[in-house]
């Protein structure tokens, strides 16, 4: 059958498809909606879902399923990809025993994302890990398909690699129905031998995993899995592209009424480098087309050079790093090599655009958000000279005008790691430094921050911006709600037990609203001479209003 | 339908129903067995933020984005959006604002706003008070975004079918505010 599905939907019905048994996953943008996808539908389709602390237990979990018997998907944002390593590099040591797709949504343009416009496939070299890189919803679901067919085969795990384009675009997808099934029970057969990186083990696996990159390399060339349109005949140029880029270049030909052969990177790695040898061996002008580094356009030079082939390998030099693609910058760089004359009127170029200066919209706190209550509060309590550490989630917004409070901004926890070595550092009695943190952040990666600063005897105050949900990313469970992601009742963790617990001695719930009760507290706690924790306690606008009457007109975009 | 791929750029603040509309042309477009491709953008986006959606639809349509200068039909549920988008914008693109102002740090008045509209370059430029004739007519501003596809539709702005909208807001809007969705829409359609 056949329907409109956004990305992210398509890599679901794909993973249903390929009877996926286990997901787990850390929401962010713009990979959210999978694992919010997963969730909705988890126990009609047999399947077991949940929202991890963090993408690095959510790996470590898919790992458990896999070493037990069950199909996995694990699924993250970018920046979930630098948080997993840890455990995504041993596992390729180890390999799967049943098969995993792990689904990374990078964010080319930052278009909802701080800290880095990072390209995962970077990744691919670090760990050895096949990556797929899908253009398209169709694709989603196909290369989720492939993806659980090859970790399958070669019992490897396969990340999927999309970006913002890919994840939310929507077109019409061929898929199958699929029938519901009861929920897999697993079985872990022991296989230290297998399952435990113990050395000197671990360099035999080494040898083993580059063994199976051979394998998978073979067969992505025999299973013809990059597509090339045309083979090159009397033409002496030809395109490579990869990701979202590829569509803009088939615009771009369209555009410009050119038929030049394209060889289509689907598996970025390990590249079939026979399958581009043979695309390239009879060119003079190659142009790859891919978004943010250079990655490929540099494999393919190696590849040319190994076989003896003398041509130009055009890309990053006509092609911005920075940035997502569009079609018109794939026809400037066309133009440039093809030497062709384009009408910037017919075009509208950059040269020959309007320009309109109109004044930025940026993010801001929804009307009723209790985070109104929080921020200026600190900063007209706070003395001159206080050093603000922001971090990742709605409470961002802290560094947006009008509040412009970050000194810092780094990544999920970092706010506290970061202002406890700028305490140690300063003068005992220089500046007040003060942390803000989102609850569902502290879970994530705050934890073990906030035991470095008590066990290391520094003394910051961090306030945790508790809305009662993980609210940036489109309002998904976090351990302190007391319901998994599947809406079963759990236990309910306490910020201020686990405080507690972590040494902190100074530690205040309260609800924001009550501003002579936040005051007073910023003023005593500032003067302690340890760590000192206030929870502001009040749940998220919208939440509430959702929770009052479930289901709007027109959902929120 | 023509040939030649259709772009549609839709513009609004998070909360406007961007995503909606969308979704509402996605669908009317497939009924009517067309290749469709649009592109959303989800996040930060949603707090309050400039929120930019690009539909393509036709025989076969590759990339998701739409080229500067290069739309056929600007829909603005805001007016602030509606010009910050002109940029997609060429002489014969049709150009649909709603006259409704969101205010932002640093904005420019609505008069000044309007004014800017009309003096752009682009022939058809239509400003549509479109929530408030909903706020007043049918008690809710929210479905302006469903007036303005009314009215794109009723003009023939749109290269898609009036059933096939209706169709469309039956498979995707909630039943209990699908009968909202469907007047919002044939109060602008029968306007023309």
């Amino acid at each position: 059958m056949k329907k409109i599905l956004l990305g992210n939907e398509a890599i679901v019905q794909g993973a249903l498809e390929a009877g996926v048994d286990f997901v787990s996953g850390y929401p962010g943008c713009p990979s959210a909606e999978i694992g919010d996808e997963f969730l909705k539908i988890a126990k009609e389709n047999g399947v077991y879902a949940e929202w991890s602390t963090n993408e690095k237990v959510a790996l470590e979990a898919a790992i458990g399923a896999s070493f037990s018997g069950l199909k996995s998907l694990v699924n993250m944002k970018s920046f979930g990809i630098n948080v997993c390593s840890d455990s995504l590099l041993p596992l390729a040591y180890t390999g799967t025993k049943a098969p995993m797709v792990i689904v990374v949504a990078d964010d080319p343009s930052c278009w909802s994302s701080a800290q880095s416009e990072q390209d995962s496939r970077g990744y691919a070299y670090l760990s050895h890990i096949p990556v797929l890189e899908p253009s398209d919803p169709q694709e989603c679901r196909d290369f989720t398909k492939l993806g659980f067919e090859i970790s399958e085969k070669f019992n490897i795990p396969v990340i999927l690699m999309t970006t913002t384009r890919v994840s939310h675009q929507k077109m019409p997808v061929e898929f199958n129905k699929t029938n519901s099934k009861p929920q897999k029970i697993g079985e872990f057969i022991k296989n230290p031998h297998q399952f435990s990186t113990m050395p000197p083990r671990v360099l035999e696996m080494k040898k083993e995993l580059l063994e199976k990159l051979e394998k998978i390399k073979a067969y992505a060339q025999i299973s013809k899995i990059n597509k090339i349109s045309k083979n090159p005949g009397s033409e002496k140029f030809g395109i490579a592209a990869s990701g979202v880029a590829y569509l803009h270049t088939l615009e771009a030909l369209k555009e410009l009424d050119l038929d030049i052969p394209i060889l289509k990177i689907n598996l970025f790695y390990p590249l079939a480098d026979k399958t581009i040898a043979s695309f390239i061996k009879k060119l003079k002008k190659v142009l790859v087309v891919e978004e943010l580094e250079g990655y490929l356009e540099k494999e393919i030079k190696i590849i040319a050079k190994d076989n003896g082939l003398n041509l130009q390998i055009f890309g990053k030099d006509l092609l911005p790093k920075t940035g997502e693609l569009n079609t018109e910058e794939v026809i400037l760089a066309l133009s440039e090599i093809l030497k062709l004359k384009i009408e910037n009127s017919k075009f509208n170029l950059p040269a020959s655009r309007q320009e309109l200066k109109i004044p930025r919209r940026t993010a801001r706190l929804c009307e009723g958000c209790p985070y109104w209550h929080i921020f200026p509060v600190i900063k007209r309590i706070a003395p001159e000279g206080a050093i603000f550490g922001g971090d990742i989630g709605c409470n961002m917004i802290a560094g947006l005008a009008p509040h412009s409070m970050h000194d810092y901004l780094f990544s999920m926890g970092a706010s506290l790691g970061i202002s406890h070595g700028v305490k140690k550092s300063v003068s005992p009695d220089g500046p007040k430094v003060i942390s803000l943190m989102g609850d569902g952040t502290f879970f994530h990666a705050g934890i073990p921050a906030l035991i470095n600063a008590v066990y290391n005897k520094s003394n910051p105050l961090v306030v945790i911006l508790d809305n009662r949900i993980t609210a940036m990313t489109g309002h998904q469970q976090n351990p302190g709600m007391g319901k998994t992601g599947m809406d079963e009742n759990t236990e309910e963790l306490k910020i201020e037990e686990i405080a507690k617990a972590c040494g902190v001695k100074h530690i205040k719930v309260l609800d924001p609203v009550n501003t002579k009760e936040f005051e007073d507290t910023i003023k005593e706690f500032l003067d302690k001479d340890e760590v000192s924790l206030i929870i502001c306690k009040r749940i998220c606008k919208l939440l509430e209003k959702r929770q009052n009457s479930p289901s709007q007109i027109i959902s929120p975009d | 339908m023509q040939d030649k791929t259709f772009n549609i750029i839709i513009s609004g603040v998070g909360g406007q129903g961007v995503i909606t509309m969308l979704s509402l042309i996605d669908e009317a477009v497939f009924i009517d067995g067309y290749d469709v491709k649009s592109s959303e953008l989800h996040g930060l986006s949603q707090r309050g933020g400039s929120v930019l959606a690009h539909v393509r639809l036709g025989k076969k349509v590759y990339s998701p984005l739409v080229q500067d200068g290069r739309a056929d039909l600007i829909i603005g549920l805001e007016l602030l959006e509606g010009l910050r988008v002109l940029n997609f914008a060429n002489k014969d693109t049709a150009v649909l604002v709603n006259k409704y102002i969101f205010p932002v740090l640093g904005g420019l008045p609505q008069k000044e706003i309007v004014k800017k509209l009309n003096e752009s370059f682009t022939k058809k430029m239509h400003i549509i008070e479109a929530s408030d004739i909903c706020k007043a007519k049918l008690q809710n501003e929210v479905v302006g975004a469903i007036y303005l596809l009314g009215y794109a539709v009723g003009k023939n702005l749109i290269p898609i079918k009036k059933e096939s909208i209706l169709k469309a807001i039956e498979n995707i809007v909630p039943e209990k505010y699908r009968e909202l969705n469907i007047k919002a829409f044939n109060l602008a359609y029968g306007d023309n």
